[in-house]
């Protein structure tokens, strides 16, 4: 009897956090309140994990205390590195939930309680397919991502044969199991192909495409843990597993959109290959290029500036000198706004997280579909670490490989001026006419140096 | 078809729907906070990992339940702690004067 109350307690304490969860989600819609998002968030976890403790059952509560901690001990550091770090930190936690999610089902498998049913085994394979590739496949974005793997797509002749028959094998297996769920030598096989496919899956995808693949990751690892949910009959994970999903879904569909791709062009295409044919003629094609004195006057005499922050600047850790700029002409009267493109940085949102940690006030990042109309009014359009974002051959040249994808117009404010350090095409390998035009100045140099000494002229000059 | 599938298909493809509908509304500004919230929110697989382990039913299922703890509670710990600190960057010019 006891124990009914209890389960009746525990079915209140989820239903609570499972409400608390969906409030959290609601008050991210505006950076105000996002913090009060937050607070939802850990009231409502705490309150099913404090739960949970209590359920009916337990008695070997060492192997949960010491997990916890040791979990605690991993995140914290975790939760606290670095804001360039973050595309890594959270491909990682991604591998993370996967694994946590493979884990439990396979567990659930060997349980011994009652015997798999078909339909159970059906439901166990494909979580556990699902949760295994997502794992290894974040392992591989992680390391991408923190550079111990190679960046450039690494492709192979028949790679998308080998990777989808490797897929199949999986399935085979499954399918396999469902017919014999008694089985138990072909279940670890099936675990351990699946491990191998997530390796397949990610490596040959280049960097350019890490803040779709990040996306994409986030689905898988919130679907398995929503088909977990399924496996246990456990309607808390099959919500926060659902919301998870959905979220990475969304952000996959506007990272595919922002890079004008599909979902299989970016898994099977290994972009960055194409190494753009576009060499075209070697007509003599002049490039301008002005010192920071000149920069800084022509900043000075304007009365609008776009500043268009790539990923490049916070690999030069320059967003802390433009701080010191956009103060610097705000002081003198100039409107300065930033320009964000939605695959500015390695992840959805990195850009902002890295302005925002300058201190720069979020309500001068803009997107790229509101500032577009703005750029025919704007005096300077000044480009840090940006490359492939800014390229007008993305809307004029078809035979370029970003032909179509949506970038910043930057062609057509007054004066581009751009900072690079050198005439070397960027990460996708593609040249950008942007830079031949007749208003661009290039400004060669290390940006966060070149930033700096802007800042010097424009404060001490007048 | 089991019962309880059936109610967890109707949970589900509800949350699917309240997910999309909520989260098309979070600033693209949030983008990044929004990825480590829920992943934060995902790692409440912890209440079955602890399930899973304190039953101790078999050496190998107690293993893999306590992995599993350990590996969805860094998560959690990790992801509400950075969320955090990235929305506390994140300030209006009227809040900076």
């Amino acid at each position: 009897m006891t124990a009914f109350d209890l389960q009746q307690y525990l079915d209140f304490a989820y239903i609570a956090a499972v409400v608390l969860f969906i409030l959290s989600l609601k008050f991210l819609s505006s950076p105000t309140t996002a913090r009060m998002g937050v607070l939802c968030g850990e009231i409502g976890a705490a309150l099913a994990v404090v739960a949970t403790l209590f359920t009916p059952g337990l008695h070997e509560y060492r192997w949960i205390l010491i997990p916890l901690i040791i979990g605690a001990g991993v995140g914290i550091p975790l939760g606290l590195v670095h804001m360039t770090a973050v595309p890594q930190r959270t491909a990682l936690s991604h591998a993370f939930g996967a694994l946590s999610a493979a884990m439990i089902g396979i567990a659930e498998y060997y349980v011994g309680t009652a015997p798999v049913t078909r339909f159970e085994m059906g439901e166990i394979a494909l979580e556990v397919i699902i949760g295994s590739l997502t794992f290894t496949g974040s392992l591989i974005a992680a390391g991408k991502l923190q550079e111990i793997l190679p960046q450039r797509p690494v492709v192979y002749r028949g790679q998308n044969i080998v990777s989808l028959s490797v897929l199949g094998a999986a399935l085979a297996l499954a399918v396999a199991l469902v017919v014999n769920p008694g089985d138990t030598l072909l279940f670890p096989i099936m675990v351990i192909v699946a491990l191998f496919f997530g390796i397949l899956l990610v490596t040959p995808i280049g960097g350019a495409d890490m803040p779709t693949v990040i996306s994409l990751l986030n689905s898988y690892a919130g679907f398995s843990a929503a088909l977990l949910g399924f496996v246990l009959n456990s309607k808390v994970l099959v919500v926060a597993g659902a919301l998870d999903g959905s979220s990475g879904f969304i952000l996959s569909l506007i990272m595919c959109k922002a890079m004008n791709r599909s979902f299989t062009n970016v898994m099977f295409g290994a972009f960055g290959q194409v190494q753009a044919s576009a060499a075209k003629g070697k007509e003599e094609r002049v490039v301008r290029s002005a010192t920071a004195e000149e920069a800084a006057s022509i900043l000075s005499a304007a009365n609008k500036v776009v500043i268009v922050p790539g990923y490049g600047m916070a690999v030069a850790q320059a967003q802390h000198k433009v701080r010191e700029l956009y103060d610097v002409l705000t002081k003198k009267g100039v409107d300065v706004r930033f320009a964000i493109h939605p695959v500015a940085g390695r992840m959805p949102g990195h850009m902002n997280v890295l302005l925002a940690e300058a201190d720069i006030p979020y309500d001068r990042l803009v997107e790229m579909d509101e500032i577009n109309g703005d750029f025919p009014q704007t005096d300077v359009a000044l480009i840090i670490g940006a490359n492939d974002v800014t390229n007008p051959a993305a809307r004029t040249d078809q035979s370029s490989p970003i032909f179509g994808m949506p970038i910043l117009d930057v062609d057509k404010a007054h004066t581009v001026m751009v900072i690079k350090r050198s005439m070397n095409p960027g990460f996708a390998g593609i040249d950008n006419p942007l830079y031949y035009l007749n208003q661009t100045l290039m400004l060669f140099g290390d940006a966060k140096q070149f930033v700096g000494a802007i800042v010097r002229e424009l404060a001490g000059g007048h | 078809m089991p019962a309880d599938f059936i109610s967890n298909l109707y949970v589900f493809i509800l949350a699917g729907f309240v997910g999309f509908e909520v989260i098309r509304r979070v600033s693209p500004l949030l983008h990044t906070p929004l990825m480590s919230l829920t992943n934060a929110l995902d790692a409440i697989v912890v209440v079955a990992a602890i399930i899973i382990a304190g039953r101790h039913e078999t050496r190998l299922t107690t293993i893999l339940g306590a992995i599993a703890v350990a590996a969805s509670f860094s998560n959690m710990v990790g992801g509400f702690l950075i969320t955090d600190r990235m929305l506390r960057m994140f300030k209006s010019r009227s809040k900076q004067q």
